[in-house]
């Protein structure tokens, strides 16, 4: 199939123009400045030298972005999830209800009683009365009255746009209620305006993290293999198809970061032995304070794909370098594959050849590329939504990534190395003698290496290439987000999300992937298409459609 | 119980809202601009609230929804955005070519009172007054939830696009509606309603095709559908308005009464028809704006819902039930619960806005117990009050799910935002049929309720 459709003059060889015409088409309506910032952000792949591209710049005013905001990255990405801690907005109503509950992070609750503080929605729901004469009184008594009610262990205090300028200073607030309540309060300043996207928000989410829960409980944890999963945040419950996977193996996690977490988890992790990370994006700035301050190694892993799951369950064993558990892992492989293999061999016979496009986040148009490639299918165009050029162009980059104003606005923290607690399990040693032996840590090569050449890679792609790019290559589905679902739905190209995987799930590690794959087939093998067409319809096609028609109702 | 029910435990003042029943004002905004046809809604502050705001309508109506955005960086936050502004005003224009485009501000440019008018001006003059139009409506969340915001962009569209003269020659045969926030179904039943008296009508805002569209042979920038730029500028001149929703009467000057004041076209004022008798208020009221009699079709459809609430009335006679949702809808609900001999425990609303809870009090049937009412609440509050007064039923929005979980009763899903329900957009309300509609859901959420929990599992009831 995929050598019949192969002479096109598309991305890998589809029928349509070429990739450098379709990218002249997809700028040419913008403004002369606008095509110039948008011409950067845009290229035709080479895997083998990936070309610069102009990734996490801001977006410009008035083209429709799937991006959100830093509290979006910040409290609805990475520190929301975290069940036990209360969150409190500090702002006017919407920015906090909406980042209620709107992304799938599954959790469960670890012992019986708790509350899981996801349901709750807790805002100053600041008034005019708060933005003229401040707010931070009325930040404080909520803070009082959610200890009063719930008791939590702690309390995170995130500031939308107006707090930032009416002044309201959340930390020196948080500190007084931290003495007063007696138990751990930080804040974030993650006002929407700071950063380009959600990415920003990531950043300051780390820092806070870091500072404030990162190191606080030394209680030795009593497993052989140890590690944290970071940058997972349990979608659809992924991180549990991971934990079950790795749990199988014998290897202990002891947070992840932080998807189905708990406050207690998060602030025992610096005992792991092992950091891998999922998500660069979100959360390489944790991997590398923690490394920094206790020693704990990281690299790269993925859990979406068979490939990518085999391949980091491997490199996790040859980390701790034990027979036992490497043989382990081979066991585990071979059983869970044996499962997989008749699922990939039958949606194989339809998904072959088919053609995809992932516009989405900040890791995952990378790692899907790989359960499509899976199912036999060509990813003929991927960008992210809030990605950096590193996450394009692999970490090599980064010395020479300017940093811009929006990027020099979020505090950089200063880290050391931990004297008493650094380095207490001899990680650094391995690490050294592994590197040594050609094993790559800190690593991550980026999306682009690992796609086809002059595939079409978009970065933070608007609305309006997004039509072009269909108009154009017709993909048999693309991966994306809500936002996009129903433009490209409307244009006769299922959508899958991507962000809240429309509410199925997990797709990750061996179950997740034929969950995908299942999904996947019945996406791009649905006939709903053809009844967009009615019998009598006429146009220049209408007759090659009627006979369609006539053959559909002979068989 | 008195009606505004002073401090219940519920109701002590607290300072955190927690799990709100309200949204902010600029979806609200945002909803109506999807009204107008070839309009394209940009919100004035951080790209953050758009993203945010779209998502919640697209998972309510299941379409695609573009909202676009000044795009605020810090510097602009303290600099002031009349740059991004006008970039993202002049993007909007070459990508999209709007007809007309609708300005709702955020919290972010509100504070920091960025000049509005001015970036108009300057926006006419660049475009020599030949660009898109531009209505701005100020909608700032901490002094207004999104059904405020939702009628203060309607009145911002009639005052800034109908030339304020009063006309003399009037089209008899339309008829302006201001629906308020209702359904696409409901916006197409309304309009059906005025055509079987005989009359057209322009809808204000009509989002019923832009917000359940179907599927597309071409790609439409901006979905197709909406009251036209033509449509709203000759309002003044129709035979009268209709305007619905009992909040408008506790405004200042509603869009209708603008229109009114204005232009001399005679504004009716109803509330959401839900029930037998604010639908027959509601009917009067056309009958008055278009001199014609109840067409016998309708006469039948109200005859079958009274014969409904006769057959139904065993089953659902003196059940507790506790509504929540916005202003103009609970106050209607609570109309109707009352009477079809349901007990209103509790009624309750996001929304602050004064005279609210009386207009609410005065709509229950004479014989029917007060409830207690509740504005400014959030779902934290309903969801104590409804603990203490176990409620048979609930109804309101997906929000209001966990406590029905909670609960173990049924709920009823009106009102925004509905997304663990197929459909939304398909709820007909209004009118005798909406009510019909809505009274077989109750009736029926009542005797599934009674089936599941027989021991039998009777099939008759
Ligand atoms: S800042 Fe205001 S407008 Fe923006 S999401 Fe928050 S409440 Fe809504
Ligand atoms: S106001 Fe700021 S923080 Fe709130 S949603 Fe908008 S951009 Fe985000």
């Amino acid at each position: 199939m995929s050598e019949e459709t192969a002479n096109g003059k598309g991305p890998l060889g589809v029928e349509g123009p070429s990739p450098a015409e379709a990218m002249e088409q997809m700028l040419e309506v913008y403004p002369k400045k606008t095509k110039r910032k948008r011409g950067k952000q845009m290229l035709l792949n080479d895997p083998q030298t990936p070309k610069e591209i102009g990734a996490n710049s801001r977006t410009v005013p008035g083209i429709i972005t799937q991006r959100g905001c830093s509290y979006a990255g910040c409290k609805g990405v990475v520190i929301g999830p975290i069940y036990d801690i209360l969150h409190i907005t500090h702002g006017p109503i919407g920015c906090g209800w909406y980042s209620w509950l709107s992304r799938r992070n599954m959790t469960k609750i670890r012992a019986e009683g708790e509350t899981n503080y996801l349901q709750y929605s807790m805002s100053t729901d600041m008034q005019e009365e708060q933005i003229v004469f401040g707010g931070e009184k009325k930040l404080k008594e909520a803070i009082r009255e959610a200890y009063e009610e719930f008791k939590p262990k702690a309390i995170s205090v995130y500031a939308t746009c107006p707090v930032g300028l009416i002044g309201d200073d959340i930390h020196s607030v948080c500190r007084d209620m931290k003495k007063e309540l007696g138990i751990n309060i930080f804040g974030f300043s993650c006002e929407g305006y700071k950063g380009v996207s959600q990415s920003a928000g990531h950043h300051i989410a780390n820092n806070g993290v870091f500072k404030n829960m990162i190191g606080l409980d030394d209680t030795p944890v009593e497993a052989k293999y140890k590690i944290n999963i970071l940058g997972e945040y349990n979608i659809g419950g992924d991180a549990w198809e991971i934990d079950r996977i790795l749990r199988l193996c014998g290897i202990h996690i002891i947070g992840t970061l932080s998807g189905g977490v708990s406050y207690d988890e998060i602030c025992n992790c610096h005992m792991a032995d092992l950091n891998v990370v999922m998500c660069h994006r979100s959360i390489n700035y944790m991997a590398e304070m923690m490394e920094t301050k206790f020693g704990i190694p990281w690299f790269k892993v993925n859990f979406i794909g068979l490939e990518g799951t085999k391949k980091s369950l491997r490199k996790i064993a040859q980390y701790f370098g034990e027979k036992e558990l490497i043989d382990r892992v081979e066991e585990v492989i071979a059983a869970e594959m044996a499962e997989v293999r008749p699922v990939v061999q039958d949606v194989r016979k339809r998904t072959e050849g088919k053609t995809a496009a992932l516009f989405v986040g900040g890791s995952r148009a990378h790692h899907y590329q790989d359960l499509f490639q899976d199912m036999g299918m060509k990813v003929i165009s991927a960008g992210y939504e809030f990605a950096h050029r590193d996450d394009y162009e692999g970490r090599d980059v980064l010395p020479h990534i300017k940093v811009d104003a929006d990027t020099r606005n979020i505090e950089e923290l200063e880290v050391e190395q931990d004297t008493e607690r650094f380095n207490l399990r001899n990680t650094v040693e391995r690490k050294k003698s592994l590197e040594d032996s050609g094993f790559d840590f800190s690593d991550y090569e980026g999306m682009m290496r690992q796609m086809a050449k002059d595939t079409l890679v978009i970065d933070d792609i608007s609305h309006h290439e997004m039509e072009k790019l269909i108009e154009l290559y017709h993909p048999d589905i693309i991966g994306s987000g809500i936002k996009d679902k129903y433009v490209i739905e409307k244009m006769g190209v299922p959508c899958k999300q991507l962000h809240s995987y429309d509410y199925g799930g997990p797709y990750a590690g061996f179950k997740g992937a034929i969950n995908f794959f299942k999904e996947v087939d019945r996406m791009t093998s649905t006939k709903v298409w053809k009844l967009v067409r009615a019998p009598w319809h006429e146009d220049a096609s209408g007759e090659a459609s009627a006979d369609a028609e006539l053959a559909n109702a002979s068989v | 119980m008195s009606a505004t029910a002073e401090m219940t435990p519920a109701q002590a003042p607290r300072s955190a809202t927690q799990n709100a029943c309200k949204l902010c004002a600029p979806l609200g905004a945002s909803m109506v601009f999807k009204g107008v046809q070839g309009c394209l809604p940009f919100l004035h502050g951080s790209q953050g609230c758009a993203t945010y705001i779209r998502r919640y309508m697209i998972s309510h109506f299941r379409e695609p929804v573009d909202i676009a955005s000044s795009s605020f960086s810090e510097d602009d936050a303290i600099f002031g955005g009349a740059r991004n502004f006008a970039t993202g005003v002049e993007n909007v224009i070459n990508q999209y070519q709007p007809e007309i485009i609708g300005v709702a501000t955020t919290c972010l440019s509100e504070t920091i009172g960025e000049n509005m008018i001015g970036m108009i001006r300057e926006y006419q003059e660049r475009y020599a007054g030949q660009g898109a139009p531009l209505v701005h409506v100020s909608t700032p969340s901490y002094s207004g939830t999104h059904s405020e915001g939702f009628h203060a962009a309607v009145k911002a569209l009639v005052e800034q696009l109908v030339p304020p003269e009063s006309v003399t020659h009037r089209d008899t045969t339309r008829l302006n509606i201001l629906p308020g926030m209702v359904s696409c179904a409901d916006l197409r039943h309304l309009r059906e309603l005025v055509g079987l008296y005989g009359l057209s009508a322009t809808l204000l805002p009509d989002y019923n095709q832009t917000l359940e569209g179907e599927s597309w042979d071409q790609y439409h920038r901006i979905s197709p559908g909406g009251t036209t730029l033509e449509e709203i500028r000759e309002m003044g001149a129709n035979a009268a308005t209709l305007e619905l929703g009992h909040t408008l009467a506790l405004q200042k000057e509603s869009a209708g009464a603008w229109l009114e004041n204005h232009t001399g076209v005679h504004c009716h004022h109803a509330g959401l028809p839900i029930g037998i008798r604010l639908s027959d208020a509601f009917f009067t009221a056309l009958s008055q704006a278009t001199g014609r009699t109840m067409p016998d079709s309708l006469r039948a459809e109200r005859g079958r819902l009274v014969d409904a609430y006769v057959d139904a009335h065993k089953y659902i006679a003196g059940r507790r039930v506790a509504i929540v949702g916005e202003p103009d809808l609970v106050t209607s609900l609570a109309a109707f619960v009352s009477e079809i001999g349901l007990q209103p425990v509790l009624c309750a609303t996001g929304s602050k806005l004064k005279g609210w809870a009386e207009q609410v009090a005065a709509e229950i049937e004479p014989g029917i117990e007060k409830p207690e009412i509740v504005k400014g609440a959030d779902h934290a509050q309903f969801s104590a009050r409804c603990r203490a007064l176990q409620p048979d039923m609930l109804i309101g929005s997906s929000k209001v799910y966990p406590l029905a979980r909670e609960l173990d009763v049924p709920l009823v899903r009106v009102g925004f935002p509905l997304h663990d329900r197929f459909g939304a957009q398909r709820l007909l309300t209004l009118g005798y049929r909406g009510t019909q509609n809505l009274f077989d859901l109750i009736v029926n959420a009542v005797l599934a309720r009674r089936q599941d929990d027989s021991v039998t599992g009777y099939s008759y009831l």
